[in-house]
Formats: structure tokens, C-alpha cells, sequence
């Protein structure tokens, strides 16, 4: 090869930002802390939203078609986890397996039709499937789903696996890993584990010549349809890939609490991941990760106010003052947390279209010129590209 | 043999006939012009033999196989790569990734599901579409991202994108269009390298002196059909294409 072609070195740094993620999503419990954030409920929700944000964003990010419907891949997840811990076990090895399958056997069949259009076609049709599902769940699948009051484990379930294993038993079992309960820290980790896995998969998906094909699609199909490549395989694929995921962060739902709802398939649960993807930054590997944290973060937060920690907030000022600004906060917490979340993303599409990571490199870059500008005295071009020096 | 075969196609829009009885033959190694002035159904027939249209009637043969109703990437496939009129690139990817795709698509075949192995890994992929790049001047360039390129530059990249999938026939619509005269020079100066290769070429032409220094063969076209064929040299003398087209100013 041409000495002047720089080898490519992308390997090791992607095994530091695996490392350093996975290093990251172990020591949440502790950086979490000062954020009042270190409880394992919230930190599984993070780990959990962050998967199915990564997956969304193998479709939305690469390929540029945007999906509406992706939450009810999550709520299919969900319901075949509760009926595999109600059928066979209340191990979650099993239900996650059942639950990636089911779920990417619904993507297939509900992207087959979908892609057949491009642009606001292909998100009006996935908002509708999505929608289809969601009556479903809730009137003629209620055999399935156990309509409004939700699946969950009972006593009578057969657990044909576990009955067969253990004999019968009276208890309503928890859900389990070979023994280890799914609850709490216990719980959190595994779905760290998962996450780390999840988020390796995503960054050999990005890497791969698939992923290149992907990112083509998203830049110029017609080229790509000309230049001898048959498109729609290929968004048929990303499409399966990230509804997986999507019944994978479903399962892990069921797997720390075992009851399955249709709500979570409702356009609000599909609208949500899309926010958390460009919060985060579309198209970038960490990005949709720390879109879901940051929401399921503030979500937190902002619902838990009500009126009375909103008094002793603004107690300070004078009294007909405090009422008004009292009342006017009010309608951004509590159950008006949506709105905060809906100002919060105008103001990000705005100022900020690339989410947090662009944020972040804009920030790096300045910072960068900031350190670099003392030291040259003067004001000097980049140096050319490192790759063209000679002896090199 | 003719590597290209077009005979008896007919194509009408809503009962405007916009391509009737058309016939041509390219043989292969040769650089074959289509002129004609505006609406004579250049463009019409180029996207008969890319599958962005079908003919109404007619076959188009290439190497001896019908290219009527195939996709555009079955086409590609088969050995036809084409330019577009407004150079068309994938732009917010780097210069190395608009030729390497290309370059995945010849090896790879028109869908592959390679999600596991780094792109990087791939040596002689790499190798192949950095010296294609070298080969066009841009090799400097290769981390820029595409949509940066200047009008000539980005016909360079789509040039190296058609070359580095080693195509029998390739298809170039108005190469020149909308080019600064340095652009246009450029451009014509690379097509002729290229010719050394002995690539089959078809181009749709406006620009005469484009025409004239590329082509050994060209065919006139005039209101959706073709009037006259022949070398350079008989298509300025013949007096029938100088009423249609030329008009007589011909420089």
C-alpha cells in the first residue's frame, strides 16, 4: 500500500471507548450520588431506556428513517418475557431470548410494509402500526394481555420448567438469574452487563460495512440504489436489529418488575425514544445513551414535585409573589413534567441540533483553541492532515 | 458486437411521445455521443437503460441480456455505472467512504449482511478505493466530507466512484453541465484518461467541444428519435443534423 495511507488505528480507540463505557455503567451507583440519582429503580431504568435508545438509533441515526412506532417492539418484548416466566421459568435467560425473538419476528413483518415508503410515509405508518398494536392490547388480544390491568406472574401459572426442576410450589416466585434475584443492585447489574453488550454490538454494527451502507442510505439512497446496492435489505435489516433491541429493553422492564402493560406501547413511549435520541446526539454511538439517562433523570425529578416542595422552593419571595410563581412552576412538574421536556427540547433543536455530543465536541474544540492559542502567539492555520507528512 | 443494443424502444408520457422507434447500437470500447438540442429525449432514453424508466415497447440489450424491468442496482450490478446530471454523492460521508461503497458494492454483490468485520480491516478494499481517489487527484482530500467539494470536484469523486467498480459501460449524462470553463477542461482532460482504459462510454452532451474532443461516434437525436449516426467528421458535414441542431453556428 502507499506509504502516504495511515493505517487504520480505529480499533484501539474504540477498545478505550468500550472500556471506558463499561467503567462508566459499573461506577454509576457511585457518581450517580451526588445527582440523588444512585437508587437502583432509577439507574435500571437508565440502563434500560439507554439500550432501547441505542437501538433506535441503529435505525433513526444511520439509516435516517424515523420511526414512530418503536415502543410497541418494547411492549411486545415485555409481554412475551411475563409469558415465558409464566409459562416455562421465572429464569430471565429464557424470557429475553423469547422476547428479542418475538419482538424482531414483529419488525420484520411490521418494516416489510412500512419501507415500502420513505420520509413521513414511513413514520405515518409506523405510528400506525404501533397504534394497531396498542388497541390490540387493550380489546381483542385481552386473553393475551390481560388487557387494562396488565400481565403478571400468579400463583396458578404452570412454569412448566420450574415445576419439573423444583415440583410445584404456592409462592408467587421473583424473577431470577440461576438463583439471584432480580431486584435491586442485583437487578441494576445485570442490566449494565447487558447494556455494555448491547452498546459493543452497536459499535461493530457502526464500524461494519453494514453500518457504511447504512449511513449511505441515510445520505443519498438514490446514489446508492445506482451505485449497484439494493437499499431496502439493508433498512429491512437495521429496522429488525433495533426492534430486537427494543424487546430486549422490554424484557429487561419485565425481568426487574414482571408486570406488562399496553401503555407502554403507546405513541408517547415511541415519541419519547425518538426525544431521547436527538437529545443525546443522532447518529453518535454514547449519545442516545445519555439522551434516555438524562431524561428518565429529570422525569424523576420533575414529576416527584408537587405544589408544597415548590412553596418551600420560592418561600423566599413575598407572599402574593410566591402564589403566582408557584402556580405558574406548577404547570412544569408533577404530572406537567411533559412540559419542561417539551421547553427542554425546543430550546435543544434550536441552538443545539446535534444534541449533547455536539455540545460536548463544540466545547472540547474551544477549549482546545483556548490552550493552543497562548503557546503560538499568533494565530495559525491547522496543520495539514498528519497522514501526508513524509517519513510517515 | 454491440455491447449496447437498443432497438424499436418507444416511451410516451400521458400520449406525448417522448421516445419513438429509437434504435442505436454502441459498440464496445468506443466513446458514443448522443446530441440533440433540448426535449429531443436524451435524458428519456439514458434512464431507459439505467431502470429508472421502462419502455413502452422495445428491447434494450446489454451484453446480450435485456435490461427492460430490472432495478437500478440489478443494472449496476450487471456492469453499467452512470454519472449524474448534478453530480451525485453521498455528502455528509468522507471522499474514502463515497468510493469505498462503490467499492463494497462490486465485491459484495448488491446486499451483504457484514455487520460483524470492521470496515478497516478490509486491506484490499481500502487500497483499491484510496488509489482510485489518487488516481483522480483527491486522494488529499480523502477525510473531507463530500458535501464540501466544489461542482468539479464532486464529478471527480462521482467519476471515481463509477471507475472503481471496473464497469463495461458507462453512462455519463451532461458531464460538463453547469461547470466553469476550468472545471469543464478538468473534466474533459480526466474523461480522455479514462478513455485509455478502454471503457465503453455513452455521453449526452449539450457542449459541442466536449463532444468533439471525447467521441468517436455520435448520434443525433431530434424530437424522440435518432436522425443521424455516424463518425465526427460526417455528423459536421451532414446537413440534416446541422438543420436540427447545429443551425448552422456551429463553430
Amino acid at each position: 500500500m502507499n506509504a502516504r495511507f495511515e493505517p487504520d488505528n480505529g480499533r484501539r480507540r474504540d477498545r478505550l471507548l468500550l472500556i471506558g463505557f463499561a467503567v462508566a455503567v459499573l461506577a454509576m451507583p457511585l457518581w450517580m450520588r451526588p445527582f440523588g440519582a444512585a437508587y437502583p429503580d432509577l439507574l435500571q431504568r437508565f440502563a434500560i431506556f439507554g439500550i432501547f435508545a441505542m437501538g433506535f438509533n441503529i435505525l433513526f441515526g444511520l439509516t435516517g428513517y424515523l420511526s414512530f412506532g418503536h415502543a410497541a417492539f418494547l411492549g411486545v418484548g415485555s409481554y412475551t418475557a411475563v409469558w415465558a416466566f409464566k409459562l416455562l421459568t421465572v429464569n430471565v435467560l429464557p424470557a429475553i431470548a423469547f422476547a428479542m425473538l418475538v419482538s424482531g419476528a414483529f419488525a420484520l413483518a411490521i418494516g416489510y410494509v412500512s419501507l415500502r415508503r420513505s420520509g413521513i410515509y414511513f413514520s405515518i405508518l409506523t405510528l400506525a402500526f404501533a397504534q394497531m398494536c396498542y388497541n390490540l392490547a387493550y380489546s381483542v388480544l385481552t386473553p393475551v394481555t390481560n388487557g387494562e390491568t396488565g400481565l403478571q406472574i400468579t400463583r396458578t401459572d404452570p412454569r412448566l420448567i420450574d415445576t419439573w426442576i423444583s415440583g410445584a410450589s404456592n409462592l408467587i416466585p421473583a424473577t431470577n438469574l440461576f438463583g439471584l434475584e432480580m431486584k435491586g443492585y442485583a437487578g441494576f447489574y445485570f442490566c449494565a452487563v447487558v447494556l455494555i453488550a448491547a452498546f459493543y454490538v452497536a459499535m461493530r454494527i457502526s464500524r461494519s460495512p453494514f453500518g457504511t451502507m447504512l449511513r449511505a442510505i441515510k445520505s443519498n439512497q438514490n446514489r446508492l440504489n445506482y451505485t449497484g446496492v439494493h437499499s431496502r435489505p439493508y433498512a429491512l435489516a437495521a429496522f429488525v436489529i433495533s426492534g430486537v433491541y427494543a424487546g430486549l429493553a422490554g424484557a429487561l422492564l419485565a425481568c426487574t418488575d414482571p408486570l406488562a402493560g399496553a401503555e407502554r406501547m403507546q405513541w408517547t413511549a415511541s415519541g419519547e425514544v425518538v426525544l431521547m435520541t436527538i437529545l443525546g446526539g443522532v447518529g453518535t454511538l454514547l449519545g442516545p445513551v445519555l439522551g434516555a439517562v438524562i431524561i428518565k433523570y429529570l422525569e424523576n425529578i420533575f414529576s416527584a414535585f408537587n405544589e408544597q416542595t415548590l412553596h418551600g422552593v420560592f418561600g423566599f419571595l413575598p407572599d402574593g409573589l410566591e402564589n403566582g410563581v408557584v402556580t405558574v412552576a406548577g404547570l412544569f412538574v408533577g404530572e406537567g413534567w411533559h412540559l419542561t421536556l417539551g421547553a427542554l427540547f425546543m430550546v435543544l433543536v434550536i441552538f443545539l441540533p446535534g444534541g449533547v455530543m455536539e455540545g460536548a465536541r463544540r466545547v472540547g474544540g474551544r477549549i482546545r483553541r483556548w490552550r493552543a492559542a497562548p503557546r503560538a502567539g499568533v494565530r495559525r492555520l491547522a496543520p495539514a492532515d498528519s497522514g501526508a507528512t513524509p517519513g510517515d | 458486437m454491440s455491447l449496447l443494443q437498443v432497438q424499436m424502444v418507444n416511451k410516451s408520457f400521458a400520449g406525448l411521445r417522448a421516445l419513438s422507434d429509437v434504435n442505436l447500437n454502441v459498440e464496445e470500447g468506443s466513446v458514443h455521443a448522443i446530441i440533440g438540442p433540448n426535449g429531443a429525449g436524451k435524458s428519456t432514453l439514458l434512464n431507459c437503460f439505467v431502470g429508472r424508466l421502462t419502455p413502452d415497447t422495445g428491447s434494450v440489450l446489454f451484453d446480450g441480456k435485456s435490461l427492460v424491468g430490472l432495478a437500478p442496482h440489478q443494472i449496476n450490478q450487471a456492469g453499467v455505472a452512470r454519472v449524474f446530471q448534478t453530480p451525485e454523492v453521498f455528502s455528509d460521508l468522507t471522499l474514502e467512504e463515497n468510493v469505498t461503497i462503490p467499492t463494497l458494492a462490486r465485491r459484495d454483490g448488491a446486499f451483504a449482511l457484514n455487520a460483524w468485520r470492521r470496515l478497516g480491516s478490509r486491506a484490499e478494499v481500502r487500497e483499491r478505493a484510496l488509489h482510485i481517489l489518487d488516481d483522480v487527484g483527491l486522494a488529499d482530500e480523502r477525510h473531507r466530507t463530500a458535501g464540501t467539494l466544489s461542482r468539479g470536484d464532486k464529478r471527480r469523486l462521482e467519476l471515481a466512484m463509477c471507475l472503481v467498480q471496473d464497469p463495461k459501460l458507462l453512462l455519463l449524462d451532461e458531464p460538463t453541465a453547469g461547470m466553469s470553463r476550468a472545471d469543464t477542461e478538468k473534466t474533459i482532460e480526466l474523461l480522455k484518461r479514462i478513455g485509455e482504459l478502454g471503457i465503453t462510454k455513452v455521453i449526452i452532451e449539450h457542449d459541442m467541444q466536449v463532444v468533439f474532443s471525447l467521441a468517436n461516434r455520435i448520434s443525433v437525436m431530434a424530437q424522440g428519435t435518432v436522425i443521424a449516426e455516424g463518425d465526427p467528421a460526417a455528423i459536421k458535414a451532414d446537413a440534416r443534423v446541422q438543420e436540427a441542431y447545429l443551425g448552422g453556428t456551429h463553430p
